[in-house]
């Protein structure tokens, strides 16, 4: 007999990722069970017993929902993305690296040759200098590209679920909405709409800054703004949507959630809230500027964290040689 | 300048000083560079990183921000708060090798006509030094 009515089936693809977000999935606890329990998983190499073949297998559009979590650096991600798109009846960029480029995204810093190079022979604390690399016969290394791409650069996307990992009731909202057959428009985004000092419970009173300060250099104050006492956190510039987690526990934003939806560069966004802070109790015509951000030694890496590929700029500047 | 340099810079002025200044310049009949393209905005401080970005991720090869001299905001405090968004900005454009002459920050006042012509003459000099930054944010995936 067959069953009343199919179950929807999920997939969850991986590009360029620590896995991080897969291994959230398991914070549902006995919750999760319930989603095996509703929904087909056709493919999960973190999480079940699959192959690339069985995802293969499935007929074009075949699959409800496939959370593709990881940027697409190399020549594999790439083919996954692709046939993701392929067999997907909606695509969602899972985790900040699939909707922005995340971590990895930072090799746009550079070029991937020389981070190859850096990585497998350049690192002091290697002892064993890697041998050539080998990107050519059977067991070659998958080729890498010219940079990191966020996964709607490289395909169409259908709802983005930014987060470090996403939040997990972001992710149960999805999977929600999709169990209910409910229509979700192109470009969704599972988060809020407002920064996430919105949802940040701590006090902001005096916004001035009259030193930037490193997160260790200070024991700051756990109920007044992080950004007030100089540590740079990336809140004002940030979607909300996670509850604000990161200053709950006494961390500062580090933007995983990315770029407001006014703006397309958040990075951007936070260098102007910041610098226009910065010493607001002294702006006069002898004010002297200069070396007030000497204790930001990397803009890049502090406020493109997760977000380099996406921004305006996107990369380094290529070498035109 | 007997030959025009093909390179493009985007002036961001400020309406009250610098884009008066340039006006000045007009009037006066003064002769500079043509590689500039002024933008009147409403004061510097109304320069969002983001339109410096954009700039030159849409194929400016230098942007000059320009706006009131220190003490004569028409707003009081915009310029400041300009100053210390283009010494963060410089920091970051310098880790995405965009080179130090594409950006620049002037003060030019409403009656420095000679002078907002100078700063362009020297920083199309500059910047045709460096020649086009043709920026490239993505690069294209073969298919």
């Amino acid at each position: 007999m067959k069953p009343e009515r199919t179950k929807p089936k999920l997939a969850i693809a991986l590009g360029a990722t620590c896995s991080g977000c897969d291994y959230s999935l398991l914070d549902l606890g006995a919750g999760l069970l319930d989603v095996t329990d509703q929904v087909e998983i056709v493919y999960w190499p973190t999480g079940i017993d699959s192959k690339l073949e069985d995802l293969q297998a499935v007929p074009d559009r075949g699959v409800d929902l496939i959370l593709f979590d990881g940027a697409v650096v190399n020549e594999d991600n790439l083919e996954m993305a692709r046939l993701c798109r392929k067999k997907a009846k909606m695509l969602a960029a899972f985790g900040s690296c699939g909707a922005y480029g995340g971590i990895p995204g930072l090799i746009n810093s550079g070029s991937p040759k020389k981070i190859l190079l850096e990585v497998y022979q350049g690192l002091p604390t290697r002892s064993d200098k890697a041998e050539a690399l080998n990107f050519e016969g059977e067991d070659a290394l998958p080729k890498m590209l010219g940079q990191a791409y966020s996964l709607d650069q490289v395909v169409d996307v259908d709802v983005y679920l930014p987060g470090c990992p996403p939040p997990l009731k972001l992710v149960a909202g999805l999977l929600t909405d999709v169990l209910a057959g409910k229509a979700i428009p192109k470009g969704t985004f599972y988060a809020s709409n407002r920064a996430v000092c919105y949802e940040c419970k701590r006090v902001k009173e005096n916004k001035s800054i009259d030193a930037i300060h490193r997160y260790h250099e200070i024991q700051p104050d756990p109920t007044r703004c992080l950004l007030e006492q100089g540590i740079v956190c990336l809140g004002p510039a940030t979607r909300g949507g996670c509850d604000a987690v990161c200053c709950t526990q006494n961390q500062p934003c580090r933007g995983c959630m990315g770029a407001l939806p006014h703006s397309e560069d958040s990075g951007a966004e936070m260098m102007s809230a910041l610098a226009s802070i910065m010493e607001l109790n002294n702006e006069n015509k002898e004010a002297d500027y200069t070396g007030i951000f000497d204790g930001l030694n990397d803009p890049l890496g502090t406020f493109y964290t997760f977000t380099l590929p996406k921004s305006i700029l996107g990369r380094r500047k290529v070498d035109q040689s | 300048m007997s030959e025009r340099p093909n390179v493009r810079i985007v002036a961001l002025l400020c309406r009250w000083c610098s884009y008066a200044g340039a006006d000045l310049a007009g009037v006066s009949r003064m002769k500079y560079a043509a590689n500039v393209l002024p933008i009147k905005v409403p004061c510097s401080a109304r320069v969002d990183p983001q339109l410096v970005l954009k700039a030159f991720s849409e194929g400016a090869d230098g942007v000059l921000l320009a706006g009131c001299h220190p003490g004569d905001c028409h707003y009081l405090k915009g310029n400041y708060k300009a100053l210390r968004r283009f010494q963060l900005l410089k920091k970051f454009t310098s880790q995405m090798g965009i080179e130090d002459d594409r950006l620049r920050l002037e003060w030019i006042s409403a009656s420095e006509g000679s002078r907002y012509a100078d700063v362009v003459n020297d920083m199309t000099t500059k910047v045709a030094k460096l020649g086009r930054l043709n920026w490239r944010r993505e690069i294209a995936i073969e298919a």
